[in-house]
């Protein structure tokens, strides 16, 4: 209770003392690149075995003739735009963004360079952290989208290639009765979550005491907490946008 | 000349400093010593105002840093040099880039002065050929010399070190500890240097200031610190097997 009293804290310190805009304007597009750019990869692998598996055991569970081949498509549309684009890459994301955020602050913190950018008085929260945290909301809702279209054509190839649907099976299932909102939904979801995520890496780095250990703690502890804080927020999220 | 004035500050309830008040004199490199844990990096980080003390005041020539607004508080940290135990270079930035920084952020000089400076402390402090590498790239004794270059690429006034000569050979020890006083005389600044280290104290000490448990308990110089009858002070000075044979020669 009391750290999450500390993490509202240093969310608002963030926001005092800052500096020039331009220097947060070269700031955040480093972090854009380090954050987004190098995560594609990762995204687009498991997104796309990810569209390929829900495929596959979507099939397995509906054999009957009573319905159509095309609800195969129809439902791994749903299950991968509503949930797993959003949720399962931002697990993924924590696992790489998160846990580089904490260490990379948590060393600064035990080198004592977060010290040496606050004697030079820079606010070093919000120098350090503000790019992370606007970088990561910019650039994750991109890799969700990626990782969307890349999960539907993951599984449009394992669909065809077994012979579970035609194409046109396919793409008419992706197609029927698709409803806007859930592509919203998968946005607000995924600048919601890439919020927790950078924002609850960085509270665990920046306030990371000792030595090397406490570094691959707080780095540690950044996963599990933006991993729980996502799925509550799946949750939350699900209950106020979709009821 | 910084002036402390009853500082006091604890941690969790544990009293660290306790009512310590004292003044550093420009031009000369004034010391705080003591045993491991005793509070100075504490009294350090209070000086430079990284830690705000429950009690107590520091002067910069006068100048609260607590009551100064934002325009003196920005003066104040432009002459506010500090070099760091593990040298504190950043690690994303080459040495260039790190010794710059200061430059970047606090003044506005032109990309090309700014060059300039940055070539002429890193030369005064003996490092040449080495702007592009990368703080992993280079030994701690360079690492210590670029964080003295980094703290006074400003035009500083007052310059703080916190234990510059951890984990080096005693020869390096040693030129560390020169380059501070000779910078210190050169520049005419106001140093305050931590350590425990006595050959530093008896090589540099030109005011030292001990603390024992939170408190002050002696000041005095490397002149008449070996003398100074204080009891405390002579257990911490003659600490070794070594050194309490050699003080029954003195
Ligand atoms: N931020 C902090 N929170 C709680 N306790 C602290 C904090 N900083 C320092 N302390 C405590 O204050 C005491 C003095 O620490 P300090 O680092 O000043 O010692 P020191 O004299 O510099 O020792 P050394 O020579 O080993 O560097 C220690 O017991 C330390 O645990
Ligand atoms: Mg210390």
């Amino acid at each position: 209770m009391k750290s999450i009293g500390a993490y509202f804290i240093f969310l608002g310190s963030m926001f005092v003392r800052r500096e020039s805009f331009s220097s947060y304007f070269k700031l955040t597009i480093n972090e854009c690149i380090s954050i987004g750019w190098n995560s594609i990869l990762i995204v687009a692998i498991t997104s796309t075995f990810m569209g390929a598996v829900t495929t596959v055991q979507t099939a397995y569970n509906l054999v009957s003739p009573l319905i159509q081949n095309y609800v195969v498509a129809q439902v791994t549309r749903e299950m991968v735009v509503l949930e797993l684009a959003p949720t399962i890459t931002a697990i993924v994301i924590a696992g790489k963004v998160g846990s580089s955020i904490a260490s990379g602050l948590g060393t600064m913190r035990i080198t004592e360079q977060i010290d040496a950018l606050e004697v030079m008085g820079v606010n070093a929260s919000s120098y350090l952290v503000l790019p992370k945290i606007i970088a990561a909301m910019i650039m994750y809702p991109l890799l969700v989208v990626i990782a969307g279209f890349l999960a539907l054509y993951g599984g449009y190839i394992a669909g065809t290639m077994t012979g579970i649907l035609t194409e046109t099976e396919y793409v008419y299932g992706i197609r029927i009765d698709f409803n806007p909102f859930t592509i919203q939904f998968a946005l607000i979801k995924s600048v919601v979550f890439a919020f927790l995520i950078a924002s609850i890496s960085a509270y665990q780095g920046f306030f990371t005491t000792g030595g090397a250990l406490e570094v691959g703690k707080s780095s540690t502890s950044a996963v599990t907490k933006s991993c729980i804080a996502v799925l509550l927020a799946d949750y939350i999220l699900a209950e106020l946008l979709l009821n | 000349m910084i002036e402390i004035n009853n500082i006091s500050k604890s941690f969790d309830g544990t009293q660290i400093l306790d009512d310590i008040s004292g003044k550093f004199e420009r031009g000369i490199t004034n010391l705080i010593i003591g045993a491991s844990g005793t509070g100075k990096s504490v009294l350090l980080k209070c000086i430079v105002g990284l830690i705000t003390p429950e009690e107590g005041e520091v002067l910069y020539d006068g100048r609260s840093f607590l009551k100064a607004d934002k325009e003196e508080k920005a003066q104040m940290r432009r002459e506010i040099g500090m070099l760091f135990q593990g040298g504190a270079l950043f690690d994303s930035k080459n040495i260039e880039e790190n010794v710059m920084f200061p430059l970047d952020l606090l003044t506005d000089m032109k990309k090309d002065e700014k060059l300039d400076r940055v070539n002429n402390v890193l030369s005064r402090v003996g490092l040449e050929n080495i702007n592009k590498k990368m703080p992993a790239e280079i030994s701690g004794g360079q690492k210590k010399r670029v964080g003295i270059a980094r703290a006074i690429v400003n035009d500083i006034n007052y310059l703080f070190c916190d234990e510059p000569n951890s984990g080096l050979d005693p020869r390096t020890s040693l030129l560390i500890d020169e380059l501070i006083q000779e910078i210190t005389h050169e520049l005419n600044v106001t140093t305050i240097m931590v350590t425990h280290d006595m050959n530093s104290v008896m090589g540099v000490g030109e005011y030292i200031m001990y603390l024992a448990r939170g408190k002050k308990v002696w000041e005095g110089n490397s002149d008449n610190i070996l003398t100074s009858g204080q009891e405390d002070l002579e257990d911490f000075i003659f600490a070794s097997k070594f050194m309490k044979k050699l003080r029954k020669t003195l």
